[in-house]
């Protein structure tokens, strides 16, 4: 299994942490696993993205043109990373801001509107882990235990307290995302 | 009168002084009446005399006295131009126990390496430096130094410095006393048996306050000539260096204990 | 097996001079590799093994920190990008004439001059034909993983003190960037006084009366006695060619085409395999480890059944005059290069050398 995921979205908006838990998580299963930001000014405050890889195999290119999952987050993010989904693949993305939606007929498309439902919740700082729920829903490509296991690796100890909320959020991303027909 | 015989000199109790051991016996590569070699002996003196031989690590710098090694019986580094103190503080964070001196002249100090002594000044390093000025460029053939006088000629300066195209003369160790890093500043110099008492006195200091770890550089000026490089006899050179350069770097303590001298 | 952690290169490179028994570590802030500091600093090593980190005030003040430090026989490494390695060139000429060991780390990123802090391979030139002046090597280093970045700080000071020789891990923006799992080594503890005066009997360490005075220098006047530090160093870096040089062949056994990389693009080189492979055609990757000394020879061995090279690297054409070197003119060797801090795709490789070595 090699799962190759691009997420892409504004900075703060938590895309590299995401990531982060995502690959942690993988090193919990024993996969192999690779994070290649985008780095520079441009992650202040402007667009960031992250390319993860979780492999049983050994990783070879950690940057790709092409992408199982995409995981897209604002409207730049759309524009440029829509046409990197490899033919079946899937692209999930937040409503929130998106003003052109996706239109590709050949890939699998899911909406989880998680900045409404952090909101909603009062959490907005967790607003990526109801994200990566929803993706976790479509690729269960990781056991949620060793998301737990991930957080709790990749979390300094004085945010272990806030452990809980963020299993919440993913249980909820799991149950708000929504598969588009286009 | 009775032939004086070789014996009779060297005998034990007529021994009036005897060159430190910790100079060896290479012949000085330095001009006659030049200011280096009577530096290294009182430096070295003082290394012997609080007993630090084993335990003390110079660098040496570009310049006449890039051989220093030659001539101090320590263990010795020789610099890139500039960096004695960048060096001098890889050796002493890694061996804060070693006493680490640098010995540096005025275009190796306060011109190329104008940023590494300011910053090791500015860190309160603790090491003593020995800055060594006789504003001109000695080893490249006289030319001029940042710390060569107004209207003082050199090869690169033939009418004279102008200080409105070629800069003022910096006076780097007035610069030094200012800053928090610094314990002691002294400016010296070494042309009369009472300035070489003084500056020896300056030294042993330098070198005290780093054994004692009083926390900062100990930085010692000795301003010296270059007759060759001014192109007079060594004679002259000792007294245009007193109607000249004293003046305008005059000798004394600037600060002391880690206070400026008012 | 060792403590799993998911670093990135830049962290792992901290890490492990942590574990190595670094005793000094200086270095100057320069995007793609500040977190080498960072990390280094906060992880308050002085507290864990007793090893210095200073933030000099500037790359040329690092490095010869470095040289006066590695005078001593401590272990020390200063870490930089591009633009500060070449403020870092001088001392390293210093430091390899006074045969000294010691370790530098280039995240490389793009030049010249202020160029970009996106990733390149353009210090090609500068880490393996010399960069300061004179005639000099530097044993050179390319990771392609995180896990190298880790496993490389230890070998890199292994093979400087073996060779009294500075020794360079060349990587660059992307390795420096990225995280992956790396298993870390064990920590090997910093060594004593004794250690040091007994493994680096040439240390200026102070001297005790038993012995005479040691002296660090790259000088000597004298024009005999400098061509003989000369063909010393010289008859050194041919053993180091001879028993020191690494590199990794994938599926290069029956292959009929050859790839030759380092680094982050022998990375996406290997995916340009994956799709080859798939698709019939009969390609292997030959990935340099060490870049000096240069593996001409393993290049070289393969030409039996190697009709066509194609080297890629994110530069104008560094590497690719080795390999052609190594060649000898015997077979076809095509270059593939990005530069600015662009990066090729494995497909665009593979377009490449169907076009330039296969010839469809």
């Amino acid at each position: 299994m090699t799962e190759e995921i691009i997420i892409a979205g504004f900075g703060r908006q938590g895309v590299l942490s995401m990531g982060k838990i995502l690959a942690y998580s993988g090193i919990m299963q024993d996969q192999e696993v690779s994070w290649m930001p985008s780095y520079g000014p441009e992650m202040r405050g402007g667009t960031a993205n992250v390319t993860v890889i979780l492999s049983d195999e050994r990783i070879s290119s950690p940057i790709l043109n092409f992408y199982d999952s995409a995981i897209i987050l604002n409207q730049q993010s759309m524009d440029k990373f829509e046409q990197s989904v490899k033919p079946g693949g899937v692209l999930i993305y937040d409503g929130n801001g998106i003003s052109r939606h996706p239109a590709r007929t050949d890939i699998k498309i899911y909406r989880v509107d998680a900045a409404d439902e952090a909101a909603r919740l009062g959490l907005t700082k967790i607003f990526n882990m109801i994200v990566l729920g929803g993706y976790l829903k479509v690729k269960p490509i990781v056991k949620l235990e060793n998301v737990i296991l991930g957080l709790k690796k990749s979390l300094p100890h004085r945010y272990h307290n806030l452990i809980p909320d963020n299993e919440k959020a993913i249980l909820r991303g799991m149950e708000i995302i929504e598969e588009v027909k286009v | 009168m009775a032939e004086i015989r070789m014996e009779d000199i060297t005998r034990p109790e007529n021994l009036v002084y005897k060159k430190t051991p910790l100079m060896t016996d290479n012949i000085l590569s330095y001009c006659p009446g030049c200011g280096h070699g009577t530096a290294h002996r009182i430096i070295m003196e003082v290394v012997e005399e609080l007993g630090l031989q084993e335990n003390t690590i110079g660098v040496c710098p570009v310049g006449c006295s890039v051989l220093a090694y030659d001539f101090m019986n320590v263990d010795m580094q020789q610099a890139a131009h500039g960096r004695a103190p960048a060096l001098a503080t890889g050796i002493k964070r890694t061996w804060p126990n070693r006493t680490v001196f640098t010995y540096q002249g005025d275009g190796d100090l306060a011109a190329i390496g104008t940023a590494e002594t300011i910053h090791v000044c500015n860190r309160g390093e603790n090491f003593t430096m020995i800055f060594i000025n006789n504003g001109i460029y000695g080893m490249t053939g006289g030319q001029m130094a940042p710390t060569t006088l107004e209207g003082m000629k050199s090869s690169t300066c033939p009418y004279g410095r102008d200080v409105q195209t070629m800069g003022h003369p910096l006076k780097m160790t007035e610069v030094v006393a200012t800053l928090p890093g610094t314990f002691f500043v002294s400016r010296q110099a070494v042309h009369t048996p009472s300035a070489v008492r003084k500056a020896k006195k300056a030294i042993r200091m330098a070198f005290e306050n780093q054994r004692d770890k009083k926390g900062g550089i100990s930085f010692v000026e000795i301003v010296s000539n270059c007759n060759s490089g001014w192109k007079m006899r060594p004679v002259d050179a000792n007294h245009w260096m007193e109607q000249n350069m004293f003046p305008f770097f005059p000798l004394g303590d600037l600060k002391v204990d880690g206070k400026l001298v008012k | 097996m060792g403590e799993l952690r998911l670093m990135k290169g830049n962290e792992a490179i901290g890490e492990a001079a942590i574990r190595a028994g670094v005793d000094a570590y200086f270095g100057y802030p320069i995007t793609p590799q500040s977190e080498v500091i960072e990390y280094l600093m906060a992880e308050k090593p002085y507290e864990r093994t007793g090893m210095v980190v200073l933030q000099a005030e500037s790359e040329v003040a690092s490095i010869n920190m470095v040289y006066g430090a590695a005078a001593t026989g401590k272990k020390v490494m200063t870490s930089s990008s591009s633009p500060g390695v070449s403020l870092m060139m001088e001392g390293v000429s210093y430091i390899a004439g006074a045969e000294l060991p010691c370790v530098l780390v280039n995240v490389v990123r793009g030049g010249p001059g202020l160029g970009t802090i996106q990733p390149s391979q353009a210090d090609y030139f500068q880490a393996t034909k010399g960069g300061g002046h004179g005639d000099y090597r530097m044993i050179v280093l390319a990771p392609a993983s995180v896990q190298e970045m880790s496993d490389f700080v230890k070998l890199a000071f292994e093979l400087a003190f073996r060779y009294r020789n500075p020794a360079m891990i060349l990587s660059d923006g992307v390795i420096g960037q990225m995280m992956e799992k790396v298993e870390l080594f064990d920590p090997l503890p910093r060594w004593t006084e004794e250690q040091i005066t007994k493994l680096s009997p040439w240390a200026t360490t102070g001297k005790p009366s038993t012995r005479e005075r040691n002296i660090i220098t790259s000088l000597d006047l004298r024009p005999h006695v400098q061509e003989q530090r000369n063909i010393k160093l010289q008859n050194k870096y041919a053993i180091i060619q001879e028993k020191e040089v690494r590199c990794e062949k994938i599926a290069c056994d029956d292959a009929e085409y050859l790839i030759v990389a380092y680094g982050s693009s022998a990375r996406i080189a290997q995916k340009t395999l994956d799709i080859a492979r798939a698709q019939g055609i009969k390609l292997g990757l030959l990935r340099a480890i060490t870049l000096w000394p240069f593996p001409s020879k393993q290049i070289h061995e393969l030409l039996d059944h190697v009709k066509g090279i194609l080297t890629v690297e994110l530069s104008a054409g560094q590497m690719v005059e080795d390999v052609r070197l190594a060649v000898e003119g015997k077979v076809n060797v095509a270059f593939y290069g990005r530069m600015g801090g662009m990066i090729y795709t494995p497909e665009e490789i593979l377009d490449v050398l169907k076009a330039k070595i296969i010839g469809e």
